[in-house]
């Protein structure tokens, strides 16, 4: 079990190219699922009693274990990008719906009820107000779903697609370790630098949340 | 549409009723208002008080449509709020809440410039406006203008709400219970550069409150609401005191309104006793021992100004020396006529010689203030609390609209040579000892 770093180091347009396709993968479907959970979560928001259904729905298409989504979907939309976001849009959905909920019902009610009675019109207030103060939850959820989301991609290497996932299937067909391993160290890779990144954008967006008492 | 270029509007709730129904009803639902009719003249503070779920919120929430009203009509300027585009309505008139509400988000400056800039103020006026306001609250904006919410105290942050209501100088304020959420020693101290401010302000202020001692100090007027939202009373704080209209109105002002009465009087609505007077300089005489022969032993050495020097006891002169020679005991209290009986009281209490020495603002003797002159006004109020809610009362208080009071110079050595009037001193020490809270900054209508 020794590591073949003249492998590795014959092919590292290959890891790359893995590697690259990885992080597409992920940031499509975090992408795509954090505006369907954006508009969804509003809805439950604005409209209290869609958000017992929404959750739900969100919460059956979580369930659904990943190997059986890819099966149901493989007749309809083939071995396809398509079929792979499907599936990995749709287990973003629970994690970023319920943050974004709860990331507004955080707001707090004070600063809404100033917001309105000093003349914010409902869409300036959640612009202005709302949406800023609810972006810590949301982006700790985004974080989650994220490297959620790397790990599932994986997955779809056995739909054809799966970035270091085909990396890792392959050297798993031929025993053929070294790939295997330089597929979970990029993978880990990939999740720390996706999860630092988004640190950083939030604690570029919300300089007042560093801000105590000097 | 209210003339921009005045500064404050009148108010009128025209038989204003709020019911909710079980569909409305849900948790912090504020109470009911039923047939609520009352008018507030343009510059005025109206101070809306009675216990929980009396509507005060409610009725304070109509004024900006947070809560539309079931029936009845809100006339600002004699202009239907109804009939107003909401956000228009809402940026035209200041809104200061329990909790503040600042926005965590944004810096102070930014908070303060909120409705400048919904209002589509440039930047750059935004932030003088910005500046200029923390400013008048007291606030240096060098320090504080780039700071967030939450590195500020609880009392700075109730300054920068007001300042952020007052930003595009709107002629009518909503403040519910604006000071509520501080400790009682910084409440005291906003409410006094409050009414410091709104001399200058003059906005019309509707006030919601639960606490019948803020409703007395912050009000022009006070209406006394009642649970199930009817208004009680409604009229100025003095007349409230004096004459409850109703049982219910005398307990929530409490058995101590004649107490309570005493912070709205002021030391120039009492009639002064002149006091024996000699200058310095001159010998004590037969006549100076007669005239001290009364109640009250002391004579007062003043300078050639007519400023106090020293009281000397009577039992110390003997006739024909020096004055300067004679032992005695530094001229204190000191009194401003606009001081609240309740803080000369409390001074007098403490003091060696029991009479507070009146000066105006070149420090001439005016006259002397004694705690039996205050114990005859509370003796008047006892009278009227015995015929209770017809009683005529007292003189009831009046017309000083002039500030910045505050009480005279520093207090006396405790442990006075002066036996205290136990008669007297019994409802000071009962009631509101404490006091000294140094004050005057009223504008009353009378």
């Amino acid at each position: 079990m020794t590591i073949r770093w003249d492998w590795i180091a014959g092919n590292v347009d290959e890891i790359a190219a893995a590697t690259l396709d990885h992080l597409v993968l992920t940031l499509i479907a975090v992408g795509v699922g954090f505006a369907l959970s954006l508009v969804l979560g509003l809805a439950a928001y604005r409209w209290r009693p869609l958000y017992g259904p929404i959750a739900g729905l969100a919460g059956l298409l979580y369930t659904i274990p990943s190997l059986a989504l890819f099966a149901i979907l493989v007749p309809f939309t083939g071995l396809s990008v398509l079929t792979a976001e499907i599936g990995l849009v749709s287990y973003t959905l629970l994690i970023l719906v319920r943050g974004v909920v709860s990331g507004l019902d955080a707001v707090p009610r004070d600063a809404v009820e100033a917001a309105t009675g000093m003349g914010y019109t409902a869409r300036g207030r959640l612009a202005r107000v709302e949406l800023p103060l609810a972006l810590p939850v949301i982006v700790a959820a985004v974080r989650l779903a994220t490297v959620t989301t790397i790990g599932l991609v994986m997955v779809t290497a056995l739909i054809g697609e799966g970035g270091l996932g085909q990396l890792m299937l392959r050297g798993f067909n031929r025993s053929f370790p070294t790939m295997v391993y330089v597929g979970v160290v990029a993978s880990v890779a990939l999740a720390v630098a996706l999860d630092l990144a988004l640190v950083g954008l939030q604690r570029l967006l919300t300089p007042w949340a560093r801000a105590r008492a000097a | 549409m209210p003339d921009p270029a005045r500064r404050a509007a009148t108010v009128a709730f025209e038989h204003v009723t709020k019911h909710y129904d079980r569909r409305e009803l849900k948790r912090g639902t504020p109470g009911a208002v039923n047939d609520l009719s009352l008018a507030v003249p343009a510059g005025k503070i109206c101070v809306l008080v009675g216990p929980s779920g009396c509507g005060k919120t409610t009725s304070l929430k109509m004024v900006n449509r947070l809560i539309e009203p079931t029936a009845g009509r809100i006339l600002l300027d004699g202009e239907d709020a109804a009939a107003r585009d909401l956000t228009e309505l809402r940026r035209g008139i200041g809104y200061v809440i329990q909790q503040v509400g600042l926005f965590p988000h944004e810096t102070i400056a930014e908070n303060v410039a909120t409705v400048p800039r919904l209002l589509g103020w440039p930047a750059a006026r935004r932030r003088e406006r910005a500046e200029e306001l923390l400013g008048l609250v007291g606030l240096d904006p060098a320090v504080y203008a780039g700071r967030y919410p939450v590195q500020l105290s609880g009392g700075e942050r109730q300054r920068v709400g007001v300042a952020r209501a007052l930003a595009a100088d709107p002629p009518i304020m909503l403040m519910d219970e604006p000071f509520g959420a501080v400790d009682p020693i910084v409440r005291e101290r906003l409410q006094d550069e409050f009414l410091r401010l709104q001399e200058s302000l003059a906005k019309t202020i509707l006030f919601v409150t639960h606490d019948i001692d803020e409703a007395i100090k912050m009000g022009d007027l006070v209406a006394v609401l009642a649970e199930g939202g009817a208004l009680a009373q409604f009229g100025p704080p003095a007349e409230i005191l004096a004459s409850p209209a109703s049982p219910f109105v005398a307990r929530f002002v409490g058995s101590d309104r004649g107490l309570k009465r005493l912070s709205l009087s002021r030391v120039a609505d009492l009639e002064l006793l002149p006091p024996v007077t000699a200058r310095v300089g001159t010998t004590a005489t037969e006549e100076h021992r007669q005239a001290l022969a009364g109640t009250f032993p002391w004579l007062l050495l003043v300078d050639g100004m007519e400023r106090p020097v020293a009281w000397i006891a009577r039992a110390d002169l003997r006739v024909g020396t020096q004055l300067e020679s004679v032992p005695s005991v530094p001229a204190l209290p000191l009194l401003d006529r606009r001081a609240t009986l309740k803080d000369a009281l409390s001074i007098l209490l403490d003091a060696d010689v029991h009479a507070g020495i009146v000066v105006d603002r070149t420090r001439r003797v005016l006259g002397l203030v004694t705690v039996a002159g205050i114990a005859g006004l509370l003796r008047e109020t006892a009278q009227a609390d015995g015929t209770d809610g017809t009683g005529t009362g007292g003189d009831g208080t009046g017309g000083d609209g002039t500030g910045g009071a505050s009480t005279g110079a520093g207090r006396a050595d405790p442990g006075g040579t002066e036996p205290r009037d136990p008669a007297v001193d019994a409802p000071g020490a009962g009631g509101h000892g404490a006091g000294g809270h140094g004050t005057g900054a009223t504008g009353r209508v009378g």
